[in-house]
């Protein structure tokens, strides 16, 4: 038996071994996904959490969403040794592998900024990108009785970069139906230099973040939380004080990867844009936010990368050469507030354009554009991502980028 | 993508300046690009540089600041005193190099 082994059962992971299942033979290929726990998470939900009346489950148990024939073992990964070709648990059990696809994505490390965690961790400093912080997050909004609540950013890259931007519109929303916009200063706070990464984008963006009164602070990279001052300072010793703080901690991939050899300063996994396959081990591959592809971390480009790579990968071991090349695409809602969203779509070589998507002019979602269909298209998202995309089925979206219903604004448009 | 003359040498740069040929570069273009940010270039920037550039090399792509500081061995903090308020890319501009991606 030809074995290969998967190391994370999340978005990526998931997906990765479900289409592959179906093209490798059950007699000729064993395929083992190890993941530290039972629950995979829905983390488009966790946006959701602060502002709903009622919770949407958000868990389900990751061996329901593996097809028959994936062997998940749930384990602590604590090396991957790619001259051995094995990978070791913390338990001492060692897993030899064929192939490895490193799918265990990044993760909010507060640890790496000097005062965020301690004893105003959920307290006056919180995070929204974790299932204990999204909840805490909700209550410490619920209580707040006015005055300046700081949106912050450690650095980039992080996991859905449009989330920190959705958060402060629907932050401003909700405390404007609460009647108490008046009271709560609100402060986005960001290393770039701008609303967001790419030009266009960022223009339409921090346009809207200009109508709703959003002070943005740029090119802030902080140095140190002073909690008890409840400050951040930044590396040139600029200063932002805050009632609350809702921050993006520095994003990392495991340590493990760092450790064994396999990744960056970040410990994100070196690999080809368009293939996948890591740049100094032709058996392993990394998909997912694990890896350090110039593109988006989010769930969508490990969708559309997906498509390419199971193509790929097939090729590979089978000898032949890889003949289909990832775009980088990628494509996120934003929510805006009051029920409506706008969508961006792009890829390494085209930056978000406004337009409509998927089907040109019929849309019928809107590009760069807030619309309440856009945001209908979010709600439905979570529908699709059960049964769709972790099954590894196709969406009815092109897997790679299209220009078709994109234009370039010739000038500044209004949203 | 410009092309500009800079003394008697012709340099490719980017609608915002920075150089879009990495072969376009020399030691003494760096201190006329620094000397524009209004910076006199010592040996600590130098070492910062010289780091971008070889890594650019090998890896195709900008260092960012925290991969300078880790892998080069100097402080993001020394970073911001050596090229103020925007070192990740006035080091870059300095070095010849596209302006970091920073994030996507």
């Amino acid at each position: 038996m030809r074995r290969l082994v998967i190391l994370g059962a999340g978005t990526a992971g998931t997906t990765v071994a479900n289409k592959l299942r179906r093209r490798l033979a059950p007699d000729e290929w064993r395929i083992t996904v190890i993941d530290h726990d039972r629950d995979h998470l829905y983390q488009p939900g966790l946006l959701f959490v602060p502002f709903e009346r009622v919770p949407t489950p958000l868990l389900k148990p990751r061996r329901s969403l593996l097809q028959n024939g994936v062997q998940l073992l749930i384990g602590e990964i604590s090396a991957a040794d790619a001259d051995r070709k094995a990978v070791r648990l913390a338990d001492g059990g060692v897993v030899g592998y064929d192939y490895l696809v490193i799918a265990t994505g990044t993760t909010p490390r507060p640890d790496q900024t000097p005062g965020m965690l301690g004893p105003e961790w959920r307290r006056s400093i919180h995070d929204f990108y974790t299932y204990e912080g999204a909840f805490a997050v909700r209550d410490a909004l619920r209580t707040f009785s006015g005055g300046r609540l700081v949106v912050h950013i450690v650095d980039q890259p992080i996991k859905c970069p449009v989330a920190p931007l959705e958060f402060t519109f629907l932050t401003e929303a909700y405390f404007r139906g609460r009647g108490m916009r008046d009271q709560v200063e609100i402060v986005y706070v960001t290393p770039l230099d701008g609303a967001f990464t790419k030009p266009i984008a960022s223009r339409y963006l921090g346009r809207l973040l200009d109508e709703r009164k959003i002070v943005v602070e740029t090119d802030f990279l902080v140095e140190r939380v002073d909690a008890e001052r409840k400050t951040l300072v930044s590396y040139d010793e600029r200063e932002i004080g805050y009632d609350l703080l809702v921050t993006v901690p520095l994003n990392m991939g495991a340590d493990f990867l760092g450790e064994s050899g396999l990744g960056d300063e970040l410990n994100y996994v070196p690999v080809d844009k368009h293939t996948l396959q890591s740049k100094a081990h032709p058996d392993i591959f990394a998909v997912g936010d694990a890896n350090d592809i110039p593109t988006s971390k989010a769930g969508s480009v490990a969708h559309f990368a997906g498509e390419s790579f199971a193509e790929n990968f097939c090729q590979y071991v089978d000898g032949r050469a890889m003949t289909h090349r990832f775009d980088g695409h990628a494509n996120c809602f934003v929510e805006t507030g009051d029920g409506k969203a706008l969508l961006i779509d792009f890829n390494y070589d085209t930056e978000p354009l406004p337009g409509q998507y998927p089907f040109g002019r019929i849309g019928p979602l809107s590009l760069l554009r807030e619309t309440k269909v856009n945001h209908w298209g979010k709600v439905a998202f979570r529908w699709i991502y059960w049964h769709l995309l972790l099954p590894g089925r196709r969406l009815p979206v092109p897997t790679l980028m299209s220009m078709t219903g994109k234009h370039r604004p010739d000038e500044e448009v209004r949203p | 993508m410009t092309v500009v003359t800079l003394g008697d040498t012709r340099l490719h740069i980017d609608s915002e300046g920075f150089l879009t040929e990495y072969g376009e570069w020399t030691d003494e273009l760096a201190g006329q690009l620094a000397a524009q940010l209004g910076i006199e270039l010592t040996d600590e920037h130098w070492k910062a540089i010289r780091f971008l550039r070889t890594d650019y090399l090998s890896r195709g792509e900008t260092a960012t600041l925290r991969r300078v500081s880790t892998v080069a061995g100097i402080p993001i903090k020394q970073l911001f005193v050596l090229f103020p308020g925007k070192p990740a890319k006035k080091m870059a501009y300095v070095a010849g190099l596209p302006k970091p991606r920073g994030c996507v």
